[in-house]
């Protein structure tokens, strides 16, 4: 038995804070995020990203970056949306989400580039 | 051509076995597995059984030609062996939806399997499907609000959700209580729930409850950033209680109440789900009582027919049992009420045990409930029995973790997302689960040290499959 070891977070740690799906995973690398939008692609869902800055989180609407990409199945153009979204927002969250229109609700959402804890 | 009156005792298959019927679409069926009393020809036990769960008594009386008897009758329509059971035969038995008020569980049960349970005729006698008609579906309320709302109401997308019931499951200070609640949640859990048994005894009364839970759900969510809940159980002696206590939930911002559906009864939990929808609430669903009914593989009522009984009346989730966990139960058979609970439309499939095809319509689905002596390394099966549209409860799996119940969560946690994430990559779970939970480890020490804790336990996955598949 190892030593027992405290759980870090707290209200003041901002580091604390979580974003749903996949955020208590290591942030994904580029091969990692090919592979879940490939799977949002194979569902036949509709690729779309979002982003916020990490405080207004919690929130259920982010800014939605562009139209989701209705009918999308370029795994690389979805991608290229996402970095594009990085890049004009580096500080904040970006999140792929994959609509699922039968549904009516989203089949996957996760957010692929995190922002600076504030 | 007007009937004539003639007293006495006729045989039921006379009136009630009718192997020409064709069922409406309209039709309620039924098929109940029977074991009748010896010499009773397999005819005439099915058609006493459809007699005496329809218009039939044991005698003719003279206000029977008042009516059109042979209009509301139940119609014995077919007849089948049952595999591996020579005294027992499936008996098919079509009502007319006129027979059952709308939109009342307890009317159509109370008909089912109401006094033909106690019949002499039989010996045993089980309800092991019905196939409710759309036409009845649409009278009920069903879900209060159903996954779709419920992720869009939570947040939670593209995985299962993950719960935790607090233990010990009697005791505990309501203080103490919202301490093992915040916890867990704190620790990743998107809910926690009260034990079934936790209604106000007089170490915990529920006001005081509902007052200390609630605090450690705000806390919890201020501090993770993410959306909790936990189901405040309001089972109570009377409905009149049980109304006050979700008022109080309500009041108090609580997104979720739970109730025990067959304890409770019925009315009691059509009546509360109607309340939840009014008053936009999520209801969980207990399920004590239900091994009572369906374990007896002879007699009763199968967790299939609960399952359609429960969707109808009304609630957000349902215990479905784990197939893996301390309550193994039959993989094909249990992923058969799971897709009851879920789906809009499901075909008949003897190998799953549905006995009917089944159309739900617009009635929502609800979320499936695995809960019972299961911890990570049950992960990769229970992700690949369940798909997302569950609740996966570790009670022991989260509490027991040796770093307390944040670390726990946060295992079980992890776990979780690392099979979802490997799932989405096309890898198979149920194959490569350790390879999977051991890679996920090297970032977690709460899982590293979940995962030694449980290490005895195991690991069962592969054999799963090899479960009795048969109805037994």
């Amino acid at each position: 038995m190892s030593e027992m070891q405290d759980y870090k977070s707290s209200l003041s740690d901002v580091t604390s804070r979580k974003f749903e799906t996949f955020s208590y995973l290591p942030e994904m690398n580029a091969d990692g995020i090919r592979k879940q939008v490939e799977y949002i692609v194979s569902k036949g869902w509709n690729p779309a990203i979002e982003h916020t800055e990490p405080e207004n989180a919690f929130g259920h609407y982010w800014y939605m970056w562009k139209l989701p990409m209705f009918g999308e199945t370029d795994v690389d153009r979805v991608l290229a949306e996402a970095e594009a979204c990085h890049k004009a927002h580096p500080n904040n969250h970006v999140r792929l989400v994959g609509f699922d229109n039968y549904k009516q609700s989203k089949g996957a959402e996760m957010v692929v580039f995190r922002g600076k804890p504030v | 051509m007007a009937k004539t009156y003639s007293a006495g005792v006729k045989e039921y298959r006379e009136t009630y076995w009718m192997p020409d019927y064709t069922p409406k679409d309209t039709d309620f069926l039924a098929c109940f597995k029977v074991i009748p009393q010896e010499g009773v020809p397999r005819e005439e036990a099915a058609a006493a059984v459809a007699a005496e769960s329809s218009t039939g008594t044991w005698t003719t009386v003279w206000t029977d030609l008042l009516t059109d008897l042979d209009y509301y009758k139940g119609r014995a329509y077919a007849i089948e062996d049952v595999p591996g059971n020579d005294e027992a035969f499936y008996a098919f038995i079509a009502y007319p939806i006129d027979l059952f008020e709308e939109g009342s569980v307890v009317n159509v049960l109370t008909s089912l399997v109401g006094n033909v349970f106690g019949f002499k005729a039989v010996r045993a006698l089980r309800l092991e499907d019905v196939r409710v008609p759309l036409a009845y579906v649409m009278t009920c309320g069903g879900p209060p609000h159903g996954i779709q709302v419920e992720r869009d109401v939570m947040n939670k997308y593209g995985r299962p959700m993950l719960g935790c019931t607090i233990k010990p499951k009697l005791g505990l200070s309501a203080k103490n209580y919202g301490r093992a609640v915040y916890e867990c949640l704190r620790g990743g859990l998107d809910f926690t729930k009260d034990d079934e048994n936790v209604n106000s005894q007089p170490f915990m009364r529920w006001r005081q409850r509902f007052d200390f839970v609630m605090e450690a759900i705000e806390k919890a969510e201020a501090e993770t950033g993410e959306r909790k809940g936990h189901y405040l159980n309001v089972t109570a002696p009377t409905p009149e209680e049980m109304y006050k206590r979700a008022e109080y939930a309500k009041e108090l911002g609580a997104p979720i109440i739970m109730h025990d559906y067959l304890t409770g009864g019925f009315t009691a939990n059509t009546g509360l789900a109607n309340w939840c929808r009014d008053n936009g609430m999520l209801l969980h669903i207990h399920r004590a009582m239900h091994a009572v009914l369906d374990r007896n593989p002879n007699h009763g009522i199968h967790f299939r027919v609960l399952t359609k009984m429960l969707r109808l009346s009304g609630g957000d989730h349902l215990h479905t049992g784990t197939v893996v966990g301390k309550l193994e139960g039959d993989r094909e058979s249990t992923l058969g009420w799971i897709d009851l609970l879920r789906e809009s439309y499901v075909k008949e499939d003897r190998s799953r045990g549905l006995f009917f095809d089944q159309d739900w319509g617009a009635m929502p689905g609800a979320f499936a409930v695995a809960s019972g002596g299961i911890h990570v390394w049950h992960m990769p099966a229970l992700v690949t029995i369940f798909g997302d549209d569950a609740v996966l409860q570790f009670g022991g799996g989260t509490l027991g973790h040796p770093w307390g119940n944040a670390a726990g969560a946060a295992a079980n946690r992890v776990a979780l997302e690392a099979c979802v994430e490997a799932r989405n990559q096309g890898r198979e779970l149920e194959r490569e689960g350790k390879e999977i939970l051991t890679k996920a480890a090297e970032h977690s020490p709460e899982l590293k040290m979940a995962m030694e804790t449980w290490k005895e336990i195991k690991f069962e996955f592969d054999t799963v499959d090899k479960l009795d598949v048969q109805h037994r």
